[in-house]
C-alpha cells in the first residue's frame, strides 16, 4: 500500500465513527488548547520582559550596591563605626533587609578596581511636577537609573549622557494631558519640571525633551539625563552642600570589551571588596526565572489534561480495531502485511492528535488573540507594550507536533493488536 | 512437471491447541490443483475443509507436509512473498461478504490493488472494468450497505477478481443467499472459470454447487475419503492427470 494511499485510509476511517472521533478529538482539544494558552502567557511575558530589559538593557552596566550584611536575629546589633557603617538606607535591597549606602570613598574604590571604567552614584531626586508653557501641572517622578538605561521609545531619541543640556524623555501617558497633539509634537518642546528642596523652597528646572517612552514595568516614570539629574539634585539639596554623600547605589560602566567570563570575575572582585554587582541581565533572569516556573506549572496541568486525552485515543482505537476486525483480516488476507496494519492504525491515532490539537491550537490562538485584545484595553492597560498571549508559530508548531507523538504512543498498543490479528481468526463466523 | 500444477499439496497435516484440548484438523492431506480446473472441498463442518482451504491459500502454514503454489515452495517463501503471492494470484470470496460498511462499491471492490499499491488512476479504471463486467457499474458510488445480498456478492466477487487472479478460494460462495441469487452468483464463478481461466477452488457442503465442479475432494475428520471427477463439456482440463486414489495420496503424504 502507498503511504498516500494509507495516509488517506486511515484520514478516512478516523471519520467513519463520527460521534467517537468526536469526543476523543475533544478530548485532546482541552489539552492542546490549554498548552497552546499557557506556552502564549510564558512567551508573551517573557517577550514583555525581554523588551524591559532590552529598555534598561547596557550590557556594560553594573548595579552597584553594598553587599548586604547578613545581620539575621540572634546575631544581636552590630557596634556602629563612624567610619563603615555610614548611613543605612536603601530601598535597593531585598524587601526586610537593609543595605548599608555606598559614600564616596566606596566610590573611588569601586572605580580604582581593573575593569571599571566609570562609576557614578544613582541620585534619587523627588520633583513635585511638570509643566508644559502654562498648562496644568502634573505630578511627576523620575527614574533614578534612566541615564544609563535605553527607553522603549514611541518618538525621538534617546537621552545623551554625555550633553551639558538638560534632556528629558517623556512617558506617553503625559503626552496629551501637558498639551502636546502627539508624541512626535512633545520632541523638542521645552517642559518645566518643579521641586522643592530641604528647606521647602520651590525651584523650577527647565528640560528639553528628546524622545517619548512607553511606560515601563521596570523604569517606571520619566527619563533624565546626568545634566538634569544633576540640576535637579543641585536644586533639591538647597545648596547645602553636606546633606546627602551617600547613595543606595550606583551605577559602573565596565569595560564593553571583556568576555562573559571577564565579567563574572569581575563581578567576584568587587565582592571580595564587599560590594555586590549585577548586571541587568541578573536582574531580571530572576523574574524570568520565576516567570519560566510558572508557565511551567501550566503547562504540567496542561499536560495532564494531554495524558488523559492519550487514554481515550487508546480506548476509541482498541474499540476500532475490535470492530473492525473482520476488516483487518480481510486486508490480512489479502497480502496487506502486518507492518502495514501497524502504520494504518498508527496513522488514524496521528490523525486523532493533529485534528484535536490542529482544532486546539487555532481556536486558542482565535480566542487568546482577542482577549489578549480585550485585557491590553482594559485589566492591562497600565502596561504598554505588554502582549499578554503571545502566539510564536515555533511554539504552535510545538504543541501540535508534541500532541501527535503522544497520540502515536498512544495508538501504538491498539495498532499492534490490529498488526498480530489472525487473518483466519479475524474471518471465522461460526 | 512442477508448474503442471498451480497447487501442489502433500501429505498436509494441522492441529490446534494442545495436550487434552489438542485437535486434529488435518490428518495427511494431498491435493493438486491444476490451473484452469474448478474444485469442489466438499465436507460436513469440522471435517477440516476450511482448514485446507487456509493451508491452500497461504492463510496458515501447515504443521506437516509441502506445499508448492505455482512452482514455489511455501516454505521457502518470505513473509513478504507469501503476501504478496496473495495479494497478486489469489482472490477469496467467502461465505460473509465482509464489505467495508459507509465506504463505496469501488472502493471495496478496489482494496486489493490499493494494497498492492497500484496507482489512483489505475486502479479505478480496473474497478470499473470489473464492475462492469458484474453488471455493477451504476452501483460504483453506493455504499456497500445499501446493497442487496446478491449484488453484495457481486462486489466479494468484483473485489477478488480486481487484481486478475490465478486462483479464487471461495469458502461456501452461496450459504448466505437465497437459491436464486446463489444459482446467478454460482454461473458467474464459472463464466469467470470458463472465459477467463480462473482455477476455482470452491469450500462446500452444497452437493449440487459441489457437482457442477470439475474435481470434487470430499473431506471427513481431516482426511481426504474419495475424489469424484464430472463429465463436464466446457471443462478446460481433461483431467490430463491421473486420479491417485484416497488412500494412496494419504500414505504418499504421510510419507513425505
Amino acid at each position: 500500500m502507498r503511504t498516500k494511499d494509507l495516509v488517506a485510509t486511515a484520514i478516512s476511517n478516523t471519520f467513519r465513527s463520527k460521534l467517537r472521533t468526536t469526543l476523543t478529538v475533544l478530548a485532546i482539544f482541552v489539552g492542546a488548547f490549554t498548552l497552546t494558552l499557557t506556552n502564549a502567557v510564558g512567551a508573551g511575558v517573557s517577550q514583555y520582559v525581554d523588551a524591559q530589559v532590552g529598555a534598561l538593557g547596557s550590557p556594560d552596566v553594573f548595579i552597584i550596591t553594598q553587599a548586604s550584611d547578613a545581620t539575621t536575629a540572634g546575631d544581636g546589633p552590630v557596634k556602629y563605626d563612624a567610619g563603615s557603617s555610614a548611613s543605612v538606607s536603601s530601598q535597593q535591597g531585598p524587601p526586610g533587609t537593609t543595605t548599608k549606602a555606598l559614600t564616596d570613598t566606596d566610590l573611588n574604590k569601586i572605580g580604582d578596581t581593573a575593569g571599571i571604567v566609570s562609576v557614578d552614584p544613582i541620585r534619587a531626586v523627588q520633583p513635585d511636577y511638570i509643566e508644559y508653557g502654562t498648562g496644568t501641572q502634573y505630578e511627576f517622578s523620575i527614574n533614578a537609573t534612566s541615564a544609563v538605561t535605553t527607553a522603549d521609545l514611541t518618538a525621538g531619541g534617546q537621552l545623551d549622557g554625555s550633553a551639558s543640556e538638560a534632556q528629558l524623555v517623556l512617558p506617553d501617558t503625559f503626552v496629551t494631558p501637558l498639551g502636546f497633539a502627539s508624541a512626535d509634537d512633545a520632541v523638542g518642546a521645552s517642559v518645566s519640571i518643579g521641586i522643592t528642596d530641604i528647606l521647602g523652597e520651590k525651584h523650577t528646572v527647565n528640560a528639553t525633551v528628546v524622545g517619548v517612552s512607553l511606560e515601563s514595568l521596570l523604569a517606571a516614570g520619566a527619563g533624565a539625563n546626568d545634566a538634569l539629574i544633576a540640576e535637579l539634585a543641585d536644586a533639591q539639596s538647597g545648596g547645602i552642600e553636606t546633606a546627602v554623600t551617600s547613595y543606595g547605589v550606583a551605577v559602573a560602566h565596565f569595560d564593553t570589551a571583556l568576555s562573559a567570563d571577564g565579567v563574572t570575575a569581575l563581578k567576584a572582585d568587587l565582592a571580595t571588596e564587599g560590594y555586590t554587582a549585577s548586571t541587568i541581565e541578573d536582574q531580571l533572569g530572576a523574574v524570568q526565572t520565576v516567570i519560566n516556573g510558572i508557565v511551567g506549572v501550566l503547562n504540567a496541568f496542561a499536560v495532564i489534561a494531554l495524558i488523559a486525552a492519550a487514554f481515550g485515543i487508546i480506548n476509541t482505537l482498541l474499540m476500532s480495531v475490535q470492530e473492525r476486525t473482520r476488516e483487518i483480516g480481510l486486508m490480512k488476507a489479502m497480502g496487506m502485511s502486518g507492518g502495514k496494519v501497524y502504520t494504518l492504525f498508527s496513522l488514524e491515532a496521528i490523525v486523532i492528535g493533529f485534528l484535536g490539537s490542529a482544532i486546539g491550537a487555532g481556536v486558542a490562538i482565535g480566542l487568546g488573540s482577542v482577549l489578549s485584545a480585550v485585557l491590553s484595553q482594559g485589566l492591562l492597560s497600565g502596561l504598554p507594550g505588554l502582549n499578554i498571549l503571545l502566539f510564536e508559530p515555533t511554539s504552535v508548531a510545538f504543541v501540535i507536533l508534541l500532541v501527535m507523538l503522544i497520540a502515536f504512543l498512544s495508538g501504538t498498543l491498539p495498532a499492534q493488536r490490529a498488526a498480530k490479528q489472525n487473518p483466519i481468526e479475524s474471518l471465522r463466523y461460526e | 512437471m512442477d508448474s503442471e500444477w498451480v497447487i501442489d499439496a502433500q501429505g498436509l497435516e494441522k492441529s490446534y491447541g494442545s495436550g487434552a484440548s489438542r485437535f486434529d484438523a488435518l490428518k495427511g492431506v494431498s491435493v493438486q490443483i491444476a490451473p484452469g480446473e474448478t474444485v469442489a472441498i466438499v465436507g460436513k463442518s469440522g471435517s477440516g475443509k476450511s482448514t485446507l482451504m487456509h493451508l491452500l491459500a497461504l492463510l496458515d502454514e501447515p504443521d506437516k507436509g509441502t506445499l508448492q503454489v505455482t512452482g514455489q515452495d511455501a516454505k521457502s517463501l518470505s513473509k513478504r512473498a507469501v503476501n504478496e503471492l496473495r495479494n497478486k494470484e489469489f482472490g477469496f470470496v467467502f461465505q460473509q461478504f465482509f464489505l467495508t460498511p459507509n465506504v463505496s462499491v469501488l472502493d471495496n471492490v478496489i482494496l486489493p490493488l490499493k494494497i498492492a499499491g497500484m496507482g489512483g488512476k489505475e486502479r479505478r479504471k480496473r474497478g470499473m472494468d470489473v464492475l462492469e463486467q458484474l453488471e455493477l457499474a451504476d452501483k460504483a458510488g453506493n455504499k456497500a450497505t445499501t446493497l442487496s445480498g446478491g449484488q453484495k456478492q457481486r462486489v466479494v466477487i468484483g473485489r477478488a477478481l480486481v487484481n486478475a487472479p490465478r486462483v479464487i478460494f471461495a469458502d461456501e460462495p452461496t450459504g448466505n443467499l437465497d437459491t436464486a441469487t446463489g444459482a446467478v452468483v454460482e454461473d458467474i464463478l464459472f463464466e469467470l472459470n470458463h472465459s477467463q481461466g480462473i482455477t476455482l477452488v470452491i469450500v462446500t457442503h452444497d452437493e449440487d454447487l459441489a457437482a457442477r465442479c470439475d474435481r470434487q475432494i470430499y473431506i471427513r475428520d481431516g482426511l481426504v475419503v474419495s475424489q469424484t471427477t464430472s463429465n463436464h463439456t466446457h471443462s478446460p482440463h481433461t483431467g490430463a492427470h491421473a486420479l491417485v486414489t484416497p488412500e494412496a495420496q494419504t500414505t504418499a503424504g504421510g510419507a513425505a
